[in-house]
């Protein structure tokens, strides 16, 4: 049992590093208060320091990820973690599509497999917060929502005809990191936190009668509907879900006891 | 340390090796919990016979598959309201029925342990043996093992068929996840969740989900009559 621990755990270390080599940069986001569209009875929240992905996981280094952890390959992947559109779009266990590029952003993954492959790396996912922290910023402001044409560049990629999505095609922003807007949505680690969820409008608790609607009013800046669509699809999904255009990148805690 | 706990949550592809298919009896009483012996003795404490334990159980014992859609295939580890540590998978062989609680809770909580206790209000005594009400808490910080019994001892739900499980941020943010619970911490004593009350087969899948409070259980309790027979 011993050895079988060790061997796994160098195999880890193995493809850790391998990931690493890739070029897998991750930025400080320094962590401060701030108030988010949807926050706790709309006060500040405190995010701490964290490390994040410079860029969305690709499908190149999901497909690294899949040859090392064959029980998350399409044909293996337990029905509990992934639902039927689970890479579905891929050919077969270890081959995508031709025509896509490696480096667009992996997508039709289920949040279980998101959170493996981030554990897999000694990462995890971000949390909504961290996410949305990071996001509201542009290339030169660390808080860009006041200014309206932020809203407007990431409302103008909902309009915007598909085209091939590569990752890094679009500025980064003043942390360093890119394609947080205008790429793919992305995974975060406590996005079944309810807020504007359909099993919210049940409950008797402060949020009762939570129906669609009213929903937006508990929104503190109804002028921010890009974040308001972020957190509707968050608050429809359900973890073994995947879409077509929901990808994930990882974080890391810093000052983290190793 | 860190690594260790990657590792695991990287190969979780482990079965548990299958037992062997003999008849097995308990006592009825359960005067030694679950406890089973290989012959038809008498209990040594009541004295009572002993009873075959169901074929169905038996069965589910004796495989050592887990389907994919069982939550059995979720390796975090949880303490129970005794202190024990354990994995889902070690309630395999009853059935399950699951709600997600946090014992600080003044509104919501009362009122889901209250749809739970009526439930098991409905359910033929003679089935309870083969059933386990689990209840599950999003708070795994202030719901310490201890503080559990407590709670337990407090709404007259200690018995053998009722379970508290503590267990880590993430064992209970995935755990969430696939009863499709949703919550939110909204101070340090408040969450804001969903109220949904799972019932699992044997095997750990899914059969049936009550949503909301104080809502008509028949179907739920119909679900597990099935189950249990």
């Amino acid at each position: 049992m011993k050895t079988k621990v060790f061997s796994l755990l160098l195999t880890c270390l193995v493809f850790q590093t391998f990931m690493f080599g890739q070029a897998k940069e991750m930025v400080l986001i320094e962590g401060s208060r701030y108030l988010p569209l949807y926050g706790r009875d709309s006060t500040v929240v405190a995010v701490k320091d964290f490390k994040m992905d410079v860029y969305p996981v690709s499908v190149e280094e999901y497909m690294t990820f899949l040859k090392d952890n064959p029980k998350w390959r399409k044909s293996n992947v337990k029905g509990l973690f992934a639902d039927k559109s689970y890479l579905s779009n891929w050919e077969s266990d270890l081959k995508m599509n031709e025509s896509v590029n490696p480096n667009s952003p992996i997508t039709n993954v289920s949040w279980f497999a998101a959170k493996a492959y981030c554990e897999c790396q000694d990462k995890r996912l971000p949390t909504v917060d961290e996410w949305e922290y990071a996001a509201m910023a542009d290339e030169t402001t660390k808080d860009a929502r006041v200014k309206p044409d932020y809203n407007a560049r990431i409302l103008s990629w909902y309009e915007e005809p598909r085209k091939e999505l590569i990752i890094g095609d679009s500025p980064k922003n003043i942390w360093g990191v890119y394609d947080l807007h205008g790429l793919v949505w992305e995974w975060t680690l406590d996005f079944n936190s309810v807020l504007i969820t359909g099993e919210s409008r049940k409950d008797t608790d402060k949020d009762s009668n939570l129906f669609c609607g009213s929903a937006s009013i508990n929104a503190t800046d109804l002028m921010n509907y890009a974040a308001f669509m972020r957190y509707a699809i968050r608050g429809s999904l359900q973890a073994k879900n995947s879409m077509k255009n929901l990808g994930f990148r990882c974080v890391k805690d810093v000052n983290e006891l190793k | 340390m860190m690594l260790l706990i990657v590792v695991t949550s990287c190969n979780s592809d482990k079965s548990k090796g299958s037992q062997e298919e003999v008849a097995v009896y308990q006592c009825p009483m359960q005067c030694e919990g679950d406890k089973t012996y290989t012959e038809n003795v008498t209990c040594p404490i009541c004295k009572m016979d002993l009873k075959q334990v169901d074929a169905q159980v038996k069965k589910s014992e004796a495989s050592d598959e887990i389907s994919g859609e069982s939550i059995f295939n979720l390796t975090s580890k949880w303490n129970t309201e005794e202190g024990k540590e354990i994995q889902l998978e070690d309630l395999k062989g009853k059935t399950l029925v699951m709600v997600m609680i946090y014992t600080s809770c003044k509104a919501a909580c009362p009122r889901l342990v209250a749809d739970m206790r009526n439930i098991e209000a409905k359910i033929p005594k003679e089935r309870l043996q083969n059933l386990n009400f689990v209840l599950v808490s999003i708070d795994p910080t202030v719901d310490t093992p201890k503080r559990l019994k407590d709670f337990a001892i407090e709404n007259v739900m200690d018995d053998e068929h009722w379970t508290f499980l503590q267990g880590t941020e993430s064992g209970v943010r995935e755990f969430a996840n696939v009863l499709s619970v949703k919550y939110k911490e909204i101070s340090p004593i408040d969450f804001s969740h969903s109220n949904i009350i799972s019932v699992f087969n044997s095997e750990g899948e899914l059969i049936h989900q009550q949503e909301g409070l104080g809502v008509d259980n028949k179907e739920t309790v119909e679900a597990i009559i099935q189950l249990t027979q």
